[in-house]
């Protein structure tokens, strides 16, 4: 399987503090990876340093074979990366339409017919396109931002907590959606707090600890296996 | 006693439900009905102080609708608006005449000008002056966009890359304000200036009121440039991005926004309308330094009447503060001199009632 997503030996943090100590993760064509752990792990840091929105101290991001690192996020984006911050995801006062085209901003053609597959893919966005993100609920502002995320045709999507503090209903309807679209050919990196669920939707895992890669292996592996269990499942 | 108790519990909560109805009405429909009865009183009531209101409004409003989107996408008070459209004034002075002051009088300092265009100064469509001046407009207003995009670079920009809070660019931009004032003192000293010396054409208007043809011209640019203004906003890709911006600038560069150049547009397109509305002010003024400096609370009453970052909003708070400062005064209660203390008490009003303001998104 080739891979389109590599960080290896990744060192960042937030000004002086450094978080992640050294990370490495590989995502492999059409693949779903989740990284678990528990807070302050370093999930959403090392989302935001691959995606370049954090400072790079040493190690690398390849992205497709190319070498990505410390490229601002707006350069990532033009690579075929894209991110799903984990909360204020929507322009709450552009309407669901004008946040879609937000996401295809550096598109220069081809946006009618990217809108309509989106749309497809998201029916009940479809509904009602002039309506203001503002007015959306938790579940449908975060499909929202899925949507906008896929407007340029990424290769990889990285999703910071998709599900967090969502009805138990909408994180089903996410989850589905999310394996919607990797069934689309695009490989997906998931960090989760919901790591049961995480687990049983992807291929493979990293856990996280500390700012260091703790464990590694497909998901029913990390289901079954007791330390994970025990750590961050509360079995 | 019990029902008396009873009773005055019952009377309470009936007044609390009236007082939250009451409450509901004048934050939504009330304040609209408010200002609207309010200004068909006073344009049936007081006709005279209404029309020159509403051109006092506009020129509020070429400079409320720049300021509003600056507040909006950069997120931050441009105190330097007032002075960058006095500036801009004298810029347009500066390009039409080449005068600035010297020892004694005033001096040309300019071998050519734009008054040496043939027929340049020969009045157009019953104004006081010719098309000259409309070129030395542009001209200003293509100064004040590159000064704009300039001084961000300098000032503005490191102090976001510093992340620094929005007092910090406040006064920075304070700082700029003084600058510029202190600029045009130094190069066309304290007194009054026209545009045009002299008496100036009028126009009758319906109901035996006169007014200068100049603020009719007034009046119309900014009907013209505040849905202008709107369509940029709402209808291009630009507009979008800056809409964008303003929600949510993190958000925006995870999109591939390319920020900096929003914000770059943003500044040019603020320029471009600071130079039209400073050549507006001059005209239905005069040229004097510190009347930029005047103007800035009446503009930022008018932003905030509106609701910060919308246009249509900008223009029509504007309205509501220069009618009311025009007809306050006709009152007989309040001296000319004190009319801007009106914004103020139409601005804690608004504060108190929508703190949104009238076109404010909800938070």
């Amino acid at each position: 399987m080739t891979t389109v997503l590599e960080a290896s030996e990744l060192v960042s943090g937030y000004g002086e503090v450094e978080i992640l100590h050294g990370v490495s993760l590989r995502l492999g064509e059409g693949e779903i990876v989740a990284i678990i752990g528990p807070n302050g792990a370093g999930k959403s840091t090392f989302m935001k340093a691959v995606f370049g929105l954090l400072k790079v101290k040493s190690g690398t991001v390849h992205l497709a074979g190319e070498d990505v690192t410390g490229a601002g996020p707006e350069r990532i984006v033009r690579k075929g990366m894209g991110y799903v911050p984990q909360s204020e995801n929507v322009f709450p006062s552009l309407t669901i339409q004008e946040n879609l085209e937000m996401g295809a901003f550096i598109r220069r053609n081809g946006l009618h017919q990217r809108l309509n597959e989106v749309y497809e893919l998201f029916p009940d966005l479809a509904l009602r396109p002039q309506l203001r993100a503002g007015k959306l609920s938790g579940g449908q502002r975060q499909m929202l931002a899925l949507a906008r995320a896929l407007m340029l045709d990424p290769k990889v999507l990285l999703l910071d907590e998709p599900t967090a503090s969502l009805a138990p209903k909408m994180v089903e309807d996410i989850f589905t959606t999310v394996r919607n679209i990797n069934q689309n050919g695009v490989a997906i990196l998931i960090v989760e707090q919901n790591a049961k669920e995480a687990l049983s939707i992807c291929q493979r895992a990293y856990v996280l600890a500390s700012g260091y890669n703790r464990l590694e292996g497909t998901g029913p592996e990390l289901l079954a296996s007791e330390e994970v269990g025990k750590l961050y499942l509360g079995a | 006693m019990a029902a008396i108790v009873a009773t005055y519990g019952r009377i309470r909560d009936q007044l609390r439900d009236y007082q939250q109805l009451a409450g509901q009405f004048f934050s939504g429909p009330g304040i609209f009905l408010l200002f609207l009865g309010l200004g068909l009183w006073a344009l049936i009531g007081r006709t005279d102080a209404f029309v020159i209101g509403v051109v006092t409004g506009s020129v509020l409003a070429l400079g409320a609708i720049g300021l509003t989107l600056l507040y909006g996408v950069l997120k931050f008070a441009h105190f330097a608006h007032g002075d960058s459209m006095m500036l801009a004034a004298y810029l347009a002075f500066f390009a039409l005449t080449g005068v600035v002051v010297g020892e004694r009088t005033d001096t040309e300092l300019l071998p050519w000008t734009l008054s040496d265009l043939p027929a340049a100064t020969k009045p157009i469509l019953g104004l006081s002056f010719g098309y000259g001046l409309l070129i030395a407009m542009a001209i200003a207003g293509v100064i004040m966009a590159v000064l704009f995009v300039v001084l961000d670079r300098l000032v503005y920009r490191p102090l976001r890359r510093r992340g620094s809070g929005i007092v910090i660019f406040a006064i920075a931009s304070l700082g700029i304000a003084i600058a510029m004032r202190s600029l045009m003192l130094i190069f066309w000293s304290s007194f009054g200036r026209f545009y045009v010396p002299g008496i100036r054409p009028t126009t009758d208007l319906p109901f035996g009121i006169r007014i200068l043809t100049d603020q009719i011209f007034i009046f119309w640019s900014a009907l013209v440039l505040a849905p202008l203004i709107y369509l940029i906003l709402f209808r291009t890709r630009l507009g979008k991005a800056m809409r964008a911006m303003a929600d949510n600038p993190d958000l925006a560069l995870v999109s591939g926004i390319n920020t900096d150049r929003i914000v770059i547009w943003t500044w040019v397109i603020g320029g471009a309308l600071v130079g039209i509305a400073g050549v507006m002010l001059a005209l239905q003024a005069q040229l004097k330094p510190e009347l930029g400096f005047v103007l800035l609370l009446p503009l930022f009453a008018s932003t905030i009447l509106g609701g910060i970052g919308s246009p249509q909003g900008a223009f029509v708070g504007a309205m509501v503060i220069g009618i009311t400062e025009e007809v306050a005064v006709t009152l007989g209660f309040l001296s000319p001199g004190y009319k801007f203390s009106v914004a103020f008490v139409i601005l804690i009003l608004m504060l108190f009632l929508r703190p949104r303001g009238l076109f404010g998104a909800k938070t």
